[in-house]
């Protein structure tokens, strides 16, 4: 307790299991650890960066861990994660604006659109350099 | 109309299960559950059911209520595990299942279905839930008149009615009760838009704490299961961003109403 002294009394329930008890919580908590995805991948990343430091040869054999089939199961299972998460980040947005004259649905689908333009941009980028 | 509540077992057409949480403090060590077979109208509320237990069956059962249409936020409870009005949920959206009804999560239990909100009423208090107007105005300078506008941004978070459902609903205050939480928070906000009030400032440790909107990590579902349509987690969310611009020193510059205090 900080600034409150409490005068409650009575018989105090453990919250062991909380996130069990409702699907909306343990929606949450997919929600929030889906965030955890992006965590492991930027260290992925860092991990290359790292390499490329070191000279060709380890950035070489980092660029080779990539391709490997665990690493491809990795990417899809972080793919699906890092898309939830940016779709329960867009749903939650509109509680953190202000009031505004229009639909809170409208930020979220906005939201949407953005990355997936922007993921899509990237992707075409990616595929023209490669060619 | 007051239903006759002794016509209900003449004219019930089913019977319902329901499992009350029971707790004496003076005999039981920790709440244990207790099954009653009550008959029922449609018409009949989850409330309305816990009264033909205490009228008719068990005596002893201790709940809270009052005004019976989802008004004076009495009668709140855990009703499968959501925490609803009584009064507002109907027995027969539970048939042929059955009710199992428990004292509002995350309140200490005083007795049976009735918890002690004394921590939420300390809490109300510390939020300063009242106009603070930069002077006071004597009463023969009028009324402090509002434009629609002005009233909107407030008004839905008036319709508070501190049945702390938002509480049971959030894990952040279960988990940690020096989180000042949804309803509080949300009627803070509700004087902080008012436009006839200036209390920003007065109000603003509680803002900016630990305990204070930064203890909210928008689970979201205080908004879901309010009977009023307040959505604290808006009020709440909207002025983390009002936190952090009071902190960088920009509030006053960038909210009128700020600059005028």
């Amino acid at each position: 307790m900080s600034r409150h002294r409490s005068t409650a009394s009575g018989y105090v329930r453990p919250m062991a299991g909380w996130w069990r008890r409702n699907p909306y919580f343990l929606r949450y908590m997919a929600r929030e650890g889906s965030a955890l995805a992006l965590t492991a991948y930027a260290l992925v990343l860092l991990a290359g960066l790292a390499c490329l430091a070191q000279g060709e040869a380890a950035y070489e054999r980092w660029r080779a861990l990539l391709t490997t089939p665990l690493s491809i199961v990795l990417h899809l299972l972080a793919l699906a994660l890092v898309a939830y998460h940016a779709l329960t980040w867009f749903q939650v947005m509109p509680k953190t604006a202000p009031r505004l004259p229009f639909a809170p649905g409208l930020i979220t689908a906005a939201g949407l659109a953005a990355s997936a333009a922007l993921s899509l941009l990237l992707v075409a980028w990616l595929a023209w350099g490669v060619q | 109309m007051a239903t006759d509540i002794a016509d209900i077992s003449a004219t019930a057409t089913r019977t319902i299960t329901i499992e009350c949480q029971r707790y004496d403090p003076e005999a039981d060590a920790a709440p244990h559950w207790q099954r009653y077979e009550v008959p029922f109208r449609d018409d009949m509320s989850v409330l309305q059911g816990l009264q033909h237990i205490k009228d008719h069956l068990d005596g002893s059962l201790t709940f809270r209520w009052s005004c019976r249409m989802a008004i004076c936020g009495s009668c709140g409870m855990m009703v499968n595990g959501v925490p609803q009005l009584s009064c507002h949920a109907f027995l027969r959206d539970y048939f042929p299942g059955t009710v199992r009804i428990e004292p509002l999560h995350h309140f200490p239990i005083l007795r049976d279905l009735v918890i002690d909100q004394s921590d939420f009423l300390d809490k109300l208090e510390s939020v300063k839930p009242y106009l603070i107007p930069r002077q006071d105005k004597p009463l023969a300078g009028g009324a402090n008149q509002q434009t629609p506008q002005q009233m909107d941004a407030y008004y839905s978070y008036s319709q508070c009615i501190n049945c702390l459902l938002c509480y049971s609903a959030c894990p952040q205050y279960g988990l940690d009760s020096s989180f000042i939480g949804p309803a509080a928070l949300a009627l803070l906000h509700r004087y902080n838009a008012d436009s006839r009030d200036q209390g920003w400032a007065a109000r603003a440790d509680i803002v900016n704490a630990e305990e204070g909107v930064w203890g909210c990590t928008l689970v979201g579902y205080c908004s879901e299961v309010c009977p009023k349509g307040v959505d604290p987690a808006h009020a709440i969310n909207q002025n983390k961003v009002n936190s952090t611009l009071d902190y960088a020193g920009l509030r006053r510059l960038l909210l009128p109403k700020g600059a005028t205090e």
